[in-house]
């Protein structure tokens, strides 16, 4: 009810997608399969983003990396000097590389943890508001409204501190803060399809308030978690960072952010390769998933093409 | 006409329910969650006697219904008590703290804007062809970094290597501040490049595919023309209200570049505030910024309304 006339307006009327001819009938989700695979950008993006993942679970059950906390040279050594320390080493002599892979697992927890906290927070809401609207829908688009009049900054940083320092913090805070935009988006899109004909039939055929919802029109929006998801990862990736340096991050473990913020001290004794490390790690990854959001929205909302 | 005014006074006092769930959510998250400020600030050492008076002091010996309606007072007459840690009056201290945020974040706001607008023309204009692709391509990888990142090579290379700035600091008073906040505003408009030319390009985008350019088109105008005369001026109507919802944010100054450069402005406040637990300080500056959002929102509802008669508000 707040501000949304704009929105709307803007998507309608909006040339929709080039030859979908050579498709014949498919599934939304195989028709989208094809477009996105014929985006070559984004199946690179794709495979970056599984490389991660597959290093993160890796990391996570100690096949790699684990030994992170070990000193293997001296303090501050230069990279590519010794193939023990490739990247280099940081204050206590540990291995950048092994740091870096270790955050890799930190920066990929933190996304999808956020995620899996926003997403059934979002989802419930922004879907009971759509589909029961009344009071119902009065009640939440408040309390979104509410928690979206609080700067994003200011909402993480209060909850992080009173959480405390730790990675579990980072998690919650973040899940915490970002539900908002899913939630609003549900809402919509529940509102646009629950007048829809293929529910009123389902309605007409004895189905209830459970089975329509549920069955019906939660699989026609699903496409907004998925795109979701993939922008949550890099905005959580680079929340840390935010964190980190204001000192209420992770601890206790290397992550890319505390590597960042190690920088403040470093770059002034000429050290610069924790920072380059974890900024590149981090470039590439938060670059896949950005493009990979995209993508994915122009496959599964070709509506919504172009938007950002 | 009458339909507007009813919609605005609807909003106004729309205010009221979100301002007291604000207030609800600063006390959740101050008062109900957030540790013993009592331990906080008299240490391990305070003696009981010490803490009761500490308690009785700040209030916290109140039922937390009398704590909540204190917030709720304190949003709707803007007197926010004492700091803990200077024990200034906060509204004073939020007064002088807005004019070096301001000094930073206005010309700033005001580079990045216009830079990203001549930008997003280009690329709305050249749409599909190599330096569109190019531009944006940039953008996302720009947007793919760290605002720390930025911030810490900057200041290393230009500032403290080569000292074409000053490393940090403040001073007040024309010319002075500007060789302090040049450097941050440097790096404030390069972070909003990104965001805003994706922004602003789609915004651009939409008004192009509409009919009324098919319309031109068919009379012969040339893409120039179109793009300045019809898709230009439409464009602003999104344009100038997403602006007028950022204005509250310039405020807050970029809490990060304050903090990093130790400008005095509010949102080095807010960090240092952070830092030192400094509960009073946080809960103003938390409920100000949401005040803030919400009347420059419905400023924006209503500006919208303003300039283009298309919508009703209902």
């Amino acid at each position: 009810m707040i501000g949304q006339t704009t929105a709307d307006n803007m998507i309608d009327g909006q040339t929709v997608g080039k030859n979908e001819s050579e498709d014949k009938s498919k599934s939304l989700w195989g028709d989208a399969w094809v477009r996105l695979k014929r985006d070559k950008i984004a199946v690179v993006s794709l495979s970056i983003v599984v490389f991660y993942a597959m290093i993160a679970l890796l990391s996570g059950l100690g096949l790699i990396a684990g030994d992170w906390a070990q000193e293997v040279g001296p303090s501050y050594a230069a990279p590519f000097e010794n193939f023990d320390y490739i990247l280099g080493t940081d204050l206590f002599g540990r291995s950048v590389l092994t740091k870096v892979i270790h955050g890799t697992q930190v920066a990929m927890s933190v996304g999808l943890i956020s995620s899996l906290i926003a997403i059934p927070i979002g989802v419930a809401l922004g879907a009971s508001a759509g589909y029961f609207g009344g009071w119902v829908d009065e009640i939440i688009v408040w309390f979104y409204t509410t928690v979206s009049s609080i700067p994003g900054i200011m909402l993480l940083m209060s909850i992080s501190f009173i959480l405390g320092k730790g990675i579990t913090t980072v998690y919650i805070a973040l899940g915490l803060t970002s539900w908002v935009g899913l939630c609003r988006l549900m809402r919509g899109e529940v509102l646009k399809h629950k007048n829809r004909e293929y529910v009123q039939a389902a309605g007409a055929i004895g189905a209830g308030h459970g089975r329509k919802l549920f069955k019906h029109i939660l699989p026609n929006v699903t496409h907004i978690v998925i795109i979701f998801t993939s922008l949550q990862f890099q905005v959580a990736i680079k929340s840390e960072v935010i964190l980190s340096y204001l000192g209420i991050g992770v601890s206790g473990q290397p992550s890319w952010g505390t590597m960042i913020d190690d920088a403040k001290l470093e770059l002034a004794r000429g050290v610069y390769w924790q920072l380059l490390g974890a900024t590149v790690a981090m470039f590439v990854v938060v670059l896949a998933f950005n493009i990979l959001g995209d993508a994915l929205r122009d496959a599964l909302d070709p509506k919504l093409k172009g938007k950002s | 006409m009458s339909g507007n005014w009813n919609y605005i006074i609807r909003r106004l006092l729309y205010l009221i329910p979100v301002l007291l769930g604000v207030c609800f959510l600063v006390f959740v998250l101050f008062n109900l969650t957030a540790g013993d400020p009592v331990l906080m600030l008299l240490g391990k050492h305070g003696s009981p006697e010490q803490a009761a008076a500490l308690r009785e002091q700040l209030g916290l010996n109140q039922s937390l219904f009398m704590q909540y309606l204190d917030i709720v007072k304190s949003a709707f007459t803007f007197d926010f008590g004492r700091s803990w840690s200077t024990k200034q009056e906060i509204s004073a201290m939020m007064v002088q703290g807005a004019i070096p945020s301001l000094t930073l974040s206005l010309p700033a706001f005001a580079i990045a804007t216009f830079t990203s607008i001549i930008f997003a023309v280009v690329v709305a204009f050249y749409r599909g062809k190599g330096i569109d692709l190019f531009i944006r391509i940039t953008c996302i990888a720009m947007m793919s970094i760290s605002s720390l990142v930025y911030i810490l090579v900057f200041q290393y290379l230009l500032a403290y290597k080569w000292g074409l700035f000053e490393i940090s600091g403040y001073e007040f008073g024309f010319p002075n501040f500007l060789y302090y906040v040049s450097l941050p505003i440097l790096i404030w408009v390069i972070l909003s490049l990104g965001p805003d030319i994706r922004f602003y390009r789609t915004l651009i985008l939409d008004e192009i595919y509409q009919d009324y350019v098919r319309t031109a088109k068919a009379k012969g105008l040339s893409e120039k023309a179109i793009l300045f005369k019809h898709v230009l001026r439409n464009a602003m109507i999104p344009i100038v209200t997403y602006t007028v919802v950022q204005l509250p944010f310039l405020l807050l100054g970029a809490l990060l570049l304050e903090s990093f450069f130790s400008i005095p402005g509010l949102g080095g406040m807010t960090i240092t505030a952070l830092n030192s637990s400094d509960f009073p300080v946080l809960k103003a500056i938390t409920i100000l910024s949401a005040i803030a959002y919400i009347v420059f929102t419905l400023v924006q509802d209503i500006v919208y309304t303003v300039v283009d008669p298309r919508v009703k508000l209902q």
